[in-house]
């Protein structure tokens, strides 16, 4: 069975929207959590407008509300704008839309899910603000994401469909983590003396708590969080389910499924091989002399070239073998 | 006589179209009055395919560029042999019937105009032949040869309306003014050795159905019917249906055409 | 013309009960009768709200034919099946086909000779002047000369053995995914009915349809072909229908975009690279098919496919064209055809019809409106009509105006008594009108499954079933005797 390029580019989005939601939502867990914090005025800022920074939300943010940072505002932002692009019930809508015009490659139960949280979604919005916390919204978001990555792994046909669902959750995860570890750039960026500080401490843990990884890191590692280890954990470790290089294997794995399953290897094989094999070698100290915001911005843009390479040789239709 | 014809269609895009197709209806009919010599389109690079008569008696063919495409060129040339049959159509295989053709289009929509000169020259007597006649000299007198005045999206009623226009709206006026007299009309294309003041040498004009003589062709711009100096290529409802080149690109660029046409005896070449 | 007086509104008319006859129960009915009387209400409700429950989750929301309207609303289902013993569906099925067999043949021939018009049964200006005669496909005879591959014929029943067409559709009929859905969800919520009926199933409908689609592959198309729905896309309000189809016979769902032209073919853009498409079944009208010989700003359309499929590279069903066959004024003459193409006598009545184009039957029209359906000629979906039993005075004047600007957009029939098939309504059970659009497939073999889509008009006395103005859906069953 063949697969229109279209529909795989549509399986692709369903894959990143999915994950893109749950970025957000995790974005927003880091800002409540270190809003918490006192003192923090000397940050680049502020943490929310971190945030922003970090999710490349800040000019639509600014264009809407203007300075004007408070909680409540960043919260209908992300979570609930359907103007916003990258909402989370913006993302939602996507992946339903985008599951809706592919259904027939879907699962009854793979579509249900995704109908399931729009329809939510919908109920949600409904809702007085003042009935919904913050971290329900976020508990919310992330349980839909695991349901459908957890739907998708039991019900579809191992096919190529299956590999662009998954290259797409992963591509957008790796982008998720660098660009969830950056935040820490942005609040830091001016304070070079807070490094190690109790506060410094704190805003890596909320990163690691936002990854759901805390408590992996803590056995994994132990003790004092440091940057170093948060980078070694986050970017190079193959244990870590959310690493930028687990994320970039996995994409990889599956690109080699596809490149097997049609007999042909393209552009697309190469550049995700490039990225395993650069972070396969990196070292922690490579990166920090490169500087982590640095570094995480070549790997945003790497995995920006991977996507785009898929997107040329497989998803535009135009690629004649 | 025998008519040598040369003809280079030039498509610039820019930027670059990601793809192009194109349908083509560029090789001359077959009839008592005109006769294939030999007859050449050569266009470089795409790929050509899907070639058939259709029930007009055109041959068409479809030609397909991938992106990017910057620039297309489309060479025809070849000699068409000629006689003067005072524009009817005898001996053209063709299969739509004649009544298909009343019926009007988006540019041969027969607005009041059209009707008062239709119903006035009905009035006056005028039947058959003597009537195609008639309401191809009264489009010649309403309609004024002026180049750039109109373009090729003027209707058959603004080119009345402004009494100017080239042969384009001569021929969607005469196919406007026939329909409104109930007589099947259409658009042709094809190519003129000019002698006269108008040097359309890519030329356009009309046919109407006459019972008794089958399709006359009426050139309004010239007052005249096809006779030896023209070459008959393709025919439709209007001047997109009869197109020579009908192509769709893909992409954002704006699109510079160039057109050389040459028709010249060949004996003189 | 002279009126037909059966079903004529001017008696009060006796509408046939499908179920009942002087209070005895139709043999087709035995089977469910006792189901329906014994069903206590609380069970009824509960049922009715797990179907409707059922239809959202699968996404069947959209508009039956093409009607507009809200594409996220359910079109109410009635759990009541409106049932035809072997016989009569026989009768019905020889009926359908001949027609479906005569409507290709006149197809043909216009497209061809123009026999039937040389020979003088119908008046040339009807068929060559009609707006859907597409002169783009004179002289090119498609694939085993089949023209309309899925024939939908609107249906009405007014005594046990009458049958009048109202309507041909022979260019894309839609909701023959109720039908199935219908069926699917009737099974699931009363396993015993079908247990103790011997039910004609219609779950080879897209069986049948894809071998049809296959039968009528290019000559030149070696090997299994490559088949493809064409959609205008997700935002159409019959985009489940298309999916559900293209999901249920294992084929692409497309749309314009992902089809391209190039040599002699038709391709896909697929993620492996191109593949040709050798039949395409577009759900998308004739001016949008293709830019480069219909409508030139068609976004829809495949640039070049025309040319194509003028050429044999590939098939297109229905074919362009096919619609100057279902046209309101050309139905008048279907009887005339399949004595003329068929040599034998239509065995579905055609409803008498008034052309008000003629002045004759534009006096009668006008003096009798009180009692006559009167339509537009290109209208669909049960608006721009006037049910003249049903209307006030000032709505037939009102009406009286526009046919006198326009008499040739206006047809009229006789208001025909609808036959009525016992529906679950909130008092409990009670006749309501229906009609039925049997699916005929035709390609190598002409195919008809036993059943159909039967539409009901919920609102009692309403005769008009279209579901844009409160009409239902059923399931429709031949039951062996």
């Amino acid at each position: 069975m063949t697969l229109l390029a279209r529909h795989a580019s549509n399986l692709f989005w369903v894959g990143r929207y999915v994950e893109r939601a749950g970025t957000v939502a995790r974005l927003l867990e880091v800002g409540a959590r270190n809003a918490l914090i006192p003192n923090t005025s000397g940050g680049y800022r502020n943490e929310w407008d971190s945030v922003l920074q970090a999710s490349g939300n800040s000019q639509g943010f600014k264009e809407k509300y203007g300075d004007d940072l408070r909680e409540r505002n960043i919260e209908s932002y992300l979570f609930f704008d359907e103007e916003n692009p990258s909402s989370v019930a913006s993302c939602i809508w996507q992946a339903r839309e985008n599951a809706r015009i592919v259904r027939t490659a879907l699962t009854s139960q793979t579509w249900d899910i995704l109908n399931t949280a729009h329809q939510e979604m919908r109920e949600l919005r409904r809702t007085e603000r003042s009935k919904l916390s913050t971290s329900d919204l976020i508990d919310w978001t992330l349980r839909q994401g695991a349901l459908v990555r957890g739907t998708i792994e039991d019900t579809q046909l191992r096919n190529d469909g299956y590999d662009f669902l998954n290259i797409g959750a992963y591509l957008e995860r790796a982008d998720s983590t660098a660009r969830l570890l950056d935040v820490k750039y942005f609040v830091l960026l001016p304070q070079v003396d807070y490094v190690g500080s109790g506060l410094d401490n704190y805003q890596w843990r909320t990163i690691l708590r936002a990854l759901s990884a805390h408590r992996a890191f803590n056995w994994v590692y132990g003790g004092e969080v440091t940057a170093a280890k948060i980078a070694d954990f986050l970017i190079l470790n193959r244990k870590t389910p959310r690493s930028l290089i687990t994320s970039a294997e996995e994409a990889n794995w599956h690109l080699d499924r596809l490149a097997r399953s049609y007999g042909r290897t393209t552009d697309a094989q190469s550049c995700a091989r490039a990225l395993v094999a650069e972070l396969a070698e990196v070292s922690v100290d490579d990166i920090f002399d490169e500087g982590l915001h640095e570094f995480l911005t070549r790997m945003i843009a790497e995995v920006g070239k991977l996507s785009a390479s898929i997107g040329d040789v497989y998803l535009s239709g135009e690629a004649r073998p | 006589m025998k008519l040598h014809v040369s003809h280079s269609t030039r498509y610039a895009f820019d930027p670059p179209m990601r793809g192009v197709a194109q349908s083509l209806r560029l090789w001359p009919s077959t009839f008592e009055g005109q006769k294939v010599q030999r007859w050449d389109v050569s266009i470089e690079g795409g790929t050509r395919g899907a070639g058939f008569r259709d029930g007009a008696g055109d041959w068409i063919e479809t030609i397909t560029f991938l992106g990017p495409v910057g620039e297309i060129v489309v060479n025809v040339e070849g000699i068409v042999e000629t006689e003067n049959r005072s524009g009817l159509l005898k001996g053209h295989r063709e299969k739509v019937p004649p009544m298909a053709y009343l019926r009007h289009t988006d540019y041969t929509r027969p607005d009041a105009e059209f009707k008062i000169m239709a119903e006035r020259a009905i009035a006056d007597g005028k039947t058959g032949l003597d009537l195609a006649h008639h309401l191809s000299s009264l489009i010649s007198d309403a309609i004024k040869y002026t180049p750039g005045e109109t373009d090729p999206s003027t209707t058959a009623a603004e080119a009345l309306a402004s009494g100017n226009g080239v042969c384009q709206d001569h021929a969607h006026a005469l196919i406007a003014a026939a329909l409104a007299a109930n007589i099947p009309a259409r658009y042709v294309t094809g190519y003129l050795h000019a002698q006269g003041d108008i040097a359309e040498a890519s030329h356009a004009w009309a046919e109407l159905y006459v019972s008794d003589f089958g399709w006359v062709g009426f050139d309004a711009s010239n007052r005249a019917c096809p006779d030896e100096h023209y070459v008959r290529v393709g025919s439709g409802f209007d001047s997109i249906d009869a197109a020579p080149i009908r192509g769709v690109a893909q992409g954002s660029g704006t699109e510079a055409l160039s057109i050389n046409v040459s028709v010249v005896e060949a004996a003189q070449q | 013309m002279v009126p037909n007086k059966r079903g004529h509104m001017g008696e009060k008319p006796a509408y046939f009960n499908e179920m009942f006859e002087d209070g005895a129960c139709r043999p087709p009915y035995a089977g469910i009768e006792g189901w329906a009387n014994d069903m206590p209400a609380e069970f009824r409700s509960l049922k009715q709200s797990e179907a409707e429950a059922l239809f959202r989750r699968i996404g069947i929301t959209f508009a039956v034919y093409g009607e507009g309207g809200d594409p996220d609303r359910l079109i109410p289902f009635d759990m009541f099946p409106r049932v035809f013993s072997t016989s009569e569906w026989r009768k019905l099925e020889r009926g359908v086909k001949q027609r479906a067999r005569a409507l290709n043949a006149f197809l043909l021939d216009v497209y061809g000779r123009g026999e039937i018009v040389r020979a003088g049964k119908i008046p040339a200006r009807l068929v060559y002047q009609n707006e859907a005669f597409e002169k783009a496909v004179v002289g090119f005879k498609p694939p085993r000369g089949v023209y309309s591959h899925i024939v939908g014929i609107d249906l009405v029943r007014t005594g046990p053995g009458e049958f009048f067409v109202l309507e041909d559709n022979c260019r894309t009929p839609s909701g023959v995914s109720y039908m199935l859905e219908n069926r699917e969800i009737m099974m699931r919520m009363f396993p015993q009915l079908f247990r103790e009926n011997r039910i004609a199933p219609v779950e080879n409908y897209p069986t049948l349809l894809r071998n049809t689609l296959a039968s009528v592959a290019p000559e030149k198309c070696e090997g299994d072909p490559t088949l493809a729905i064409l959609t205008p896309g997700h935002f159409n309000s019959a985009y489940y229908e298309h999916s559900f189809l293209a999901d249920m016979m294992g084929i692409e769902l497309v749309e314009g975009q992902d089809l391209f032209v190039e040599g002699d073919y038709c391709w896909m853009r697929t993620t492996e690279g191109p593949q040709k498409v050798d039949v395409i079944y577009r759900r998308i009208d004739d001016a949008y098919i293709d830019p480069l010989c219909f409508k030139p700003d068609s976004m829809l359309g495949v640039p070049g496919l025309m040319n194509v499929y003028r050429s044999g590279g590939v098939s297109i069903t229905s074919a362009p064209g096919a619609g100057v066959a279902d046209d309101k004024a050309v139905y008048t003459f279907v009887p005339e055809m399949i004595r003329f193409y068929l040599g034998e006598e239509p065995i579905l009545n055609n409803v008498p019809t008034w052309q008000c184009a003629k002045q004759d039957d534009l006096r009668y029209v006008l003096d009798n409106l009180g009692d006559l359906v009167v339509k537009e000629v290109h209208g669909s979906g049960g608006y721009g009509m006037l049910v003249g039993p049903k209307s006030t005075k000032d709505q037939i004047e009102a009406f009286r105006l526009k046919i006198e600007e326009d008499p040739g957009n206006y047809i009229a029939q006789p208001t025909l008594a609808l036959s009525t098939c016992p529906t679950f309504v909130e008092e409990g059970i009670a006749p309501r009108h229906v009609d039925l659009r049997p699916y005929c497939l035709v390609g190598e073999s002409i195919e008809l499954v036993p059943g159909g889509l039967t539409r009901v008009a919920l609102t009692e006395g309403s005769l008009v079933v279209n579901s844009s103005q409160g009409g239902g859906v059923k399931d429709t069953w031949v039951i062996a005797e």
